[in-house]
């Protein structure tokens, strides 16, 4: 395959996973909306469209078409530049994730996935922790103090909880010997759903270390206090409006949307199927690749009404409630997560 | 694609380059008069530093240079913490980052 | 290919540094700061240190320049000004700091034997065993006292920094506890 080739095959892996990931944080806000009010007893929007499936097209163009407002005392460099940063940062971490099988496309081209790196678990871990700047800026150049203290407050809790996320795939990695994410997700794929790391794995306390810490992560309930609307008036997004509102928003549902994919892919066996090889590999090349995009996407997909779930059912955090939990709790539990894994496999081997 | 990455660079403009982020690192911490910037300048010496490493990691194909790497970005974070903490002491002691005003030991 | 990386990212590199000697405000100055590690980042991936490219990244992009930020933000370190001080700095600074320099810049061209690097020999694809294997190996059989050392050190660290930073006068009462 040329250059030339590989450029284009590459640019359009790019704007088709862009486009994907974009409708799926619109269309993640939706089953939000519908799942919460579910919960609560209600219907969810159901107005627009049938059952509702147009709302965010809908919401996209009331995005668009709000005033934007932007205070005069702001620090105009860096209120611009925390937007952009924070969804910059979502739509990069999902370049290193694999949506399905490895060579499915022309001549063994990787077709599910836009980059095979080495170290793929790292560079995931990387951008998280690039992602606070778009928090801390955003609150900082606000030039208001309730931004400022959610801004630091959000920031705090990320950096601490970042600890717990990465102690907890230490575990996963161990097992696998490698970071790159295919080869993690074809250690767990012998046989179905029993080989998985969350069952035969045996992280299954990593991976609720794991699911704890994402939900920190991302600012969500029950550790969605920075920003929440009760508190802090609304922290560091407070004078942010309509298309840069809207970023963050997308960001923290993007942000979701990876962490989800990182999780199928860690604990939940990635695009393999659980019923494993008793439903073998078909001869068709599309029917594998299609279903190995199949299962992946619907391990996603319950991933986040897992969220969702949560996030109707549990009540909020308070700040100090939330510090002591990830640094005197999360934390020491993922080290002997890590300890307990090494003395099982050392014991195997 | 193989011509695609035979590409060379010469080894000599990787560390010119690490010359040249040490010397401004030493520019900054002369003439910056917050103390603050003063402490980046450093950050950017020790950056200068870490890249000259890697250099002659690839040179000699010694991955000893970049554990030697790691060990300096875990200093530098134990650096950074603290010296932080001795900045926001001292602003908490005088009510200024000027270098030019802290300058006496008595208040 | 290799060339234009290394001579955009090289360029990024002293565009931020020399960005964080010009401006005024330490925030501009810190986003400099940031722009240059991920630069230096990139260029370590050119020869080939995988591992120390994302722990660039994730350590000092990603942590100490966000240590940084917070102080800027908390501190509300304002603009600086000129004083005297400073501009006696810049008449002598510059011109022993072009003296260095130069020594430095005719050692290294002076060098014999200094090779070149291509990207096929960095990438890890390529080679044999992967960077991060072999730093690994070194890393927790030869050289498992100063890793060892280095986690005591930055135990060290936190304490002091949590002692320095804390409320309270100087009997070492705590003026809350919460």
């Amino acid at each position: 395959m040329t250059i030339l080739q590989f450029f284009l095959w590459s640019l359009l892996k790019v704007a088709v996973v862009t486009v994907v990931m974009l409708l799926g944080v619109a269309y993640t806000v939706l089953l939000e909306r519908k799942l919460v009010g579910r919960i609560q007893n209600r219907w969810g929007p159901s107005r627009v469209g049938p059952f509702g499936l147009l709302q965010p097209l809908v919401d996209g163009a009331k995005s668009f078409l709000k005033e934007d407002i932007i205070p005069s005392g702001v620090y105009r460099p860096l209120y611009l530049l925390a937007p952009i940063l924070a969804l910059g940062c979502t739509l990069i971490s999902i370049a290193v994730v694999p949506f399905g099988e490895p060579g499915a496309g022309p001549g063994r081209f990787d077709l599910f996935e836009i980059s095979d790196l080495n170290i793929g678990l790292l560079v995931i871990l990387g951008v998280t922790s690039i992602g606070v700047y778009g928090i801390a800026l955003a609150g900082w150049s606000s030039n208001n103090k309730y931004s400022l203290l959610g801004a630091l407050r959000s920031s705090a809790q990320l950096v601490s909880y970042e600890l717990a996320l990465g102690l907890s795939l230490v575990g996963v990695v161990l097992r696998a010997g490698s970071l790159n994410l295919r080869v993690i997700v074809e250690q767990q794929a012998t046989h179905g759903i029993a080989t998985w790391n969350i069952f035969g794995g045996g992280q299954f306390v990593a991976f609720f270390i794991y699911l704890m810490a994402a939900y920190a992560e991302t600012n969500r309930s029950p550790f969605d206090l920075p920003e929440a609307e009760s508190e802090l008036t609304g922290g560091y997004h407070t004078e942010y409006s309509s298309m840069k509102f809207a970023m963050f928003f997308m960001a923290e549902y993007g942000n979701m949307i990876t962490v989800g994919c990182v999780a199928t892919l860690l604990f939940l066996g990635g695009w393999t199927s659980p019923m494993g090889d008793l439903i073998g590999p078909f001869e068709n090349g599309f029917v594998n690749a299609g279903l190995s995009l199949f299962w992946f996407v619907s391990k996603v997909f319950c991933f986040l009404c897992l969220y969702v779930w949560v996030r109707g059912t549990l009540p909020r955090f308070r700040y100090d409630q939330l510090m002591n939990f990830g640094w005197r709790w999360l934390m020491p539990l993922a080290i002997l997560n890590i300890v307990a894994t090494s003395l099982w496999l050392a014991c195997r081997s | 694609m193989s011509s695609f990455f035979a590409q060379e660079v010469p080894l000599t403009w990787y560390l010119l380059l690490s010359a040249a982020l040490f010397s401004l690192g030493v520019i900054g911490f002369l003439i910056k008069r917050n103390l603050i910037t003063v402490f980046m300048s450093i950050e950017l010496m020790l950056n200068g530093v870490n890249l000259s490493f890697v250099t002659f990691a690839q040179q000699w194909h010694a991955v000893k240079g970049q554990i030697f790497v790691f060990f300096v970005m875990m200093v530098a974070a134990a650096e950074a913490a603290v010296g932080l903490a001795i900045i926001i002491a001292v602003f908490r002691a005088r009510a200024t980052l000027a270098v030019d005003r802290i300058d006496l030991m008595k208040l | 290919m290799h060339l234009i990386l290394f001579a955009v990212f090289a360029g990024l590199c002293l565009a931020g540094a020399i960005n964080l000697l010009l401006q005024s405000h330490p925030i501009n100055s810190a986003l400099s700061l940031i722009v240059v590690m991920t630069s230096l980042a990139v260029l370590y991936l050119l020869l080939g240190a995988e591992f120390l490219a994302i722990a660039q990244v994730i350590v000092y992009a990603g942590a100490i320049m966000v240590l940084f930020t917070f102080v800027v933000m908390l501190l509300n370190a304002g603009r600086e000004d000129r004083t005297l001080g400073s501009r006696a700095a810049s008449r002598v600074g510059f011109p022993a700091v072009a003296v260095i320099l130069a020594l430095i810049a005719t050692v290294i061209l002076h060098t014999q034997g200094l090779g070149t690097a291509r990207l096929s020999d960095g990438l890890s694809n390529t080679a044999g065993a992967a960077n991060l294997e072999v730093l690994g190996s070194v890393l927790f059989t030869k050289l498992l006292l100063p890793f060892e050392v280095t986690s005591v050190l930055i135990l060290i660290a936190i304490l002091g920094a949590v002692a320095l930073a804390r409320h309270g006068d100087g009997n070492g009462e705590r003026t809350d506890d919460e």
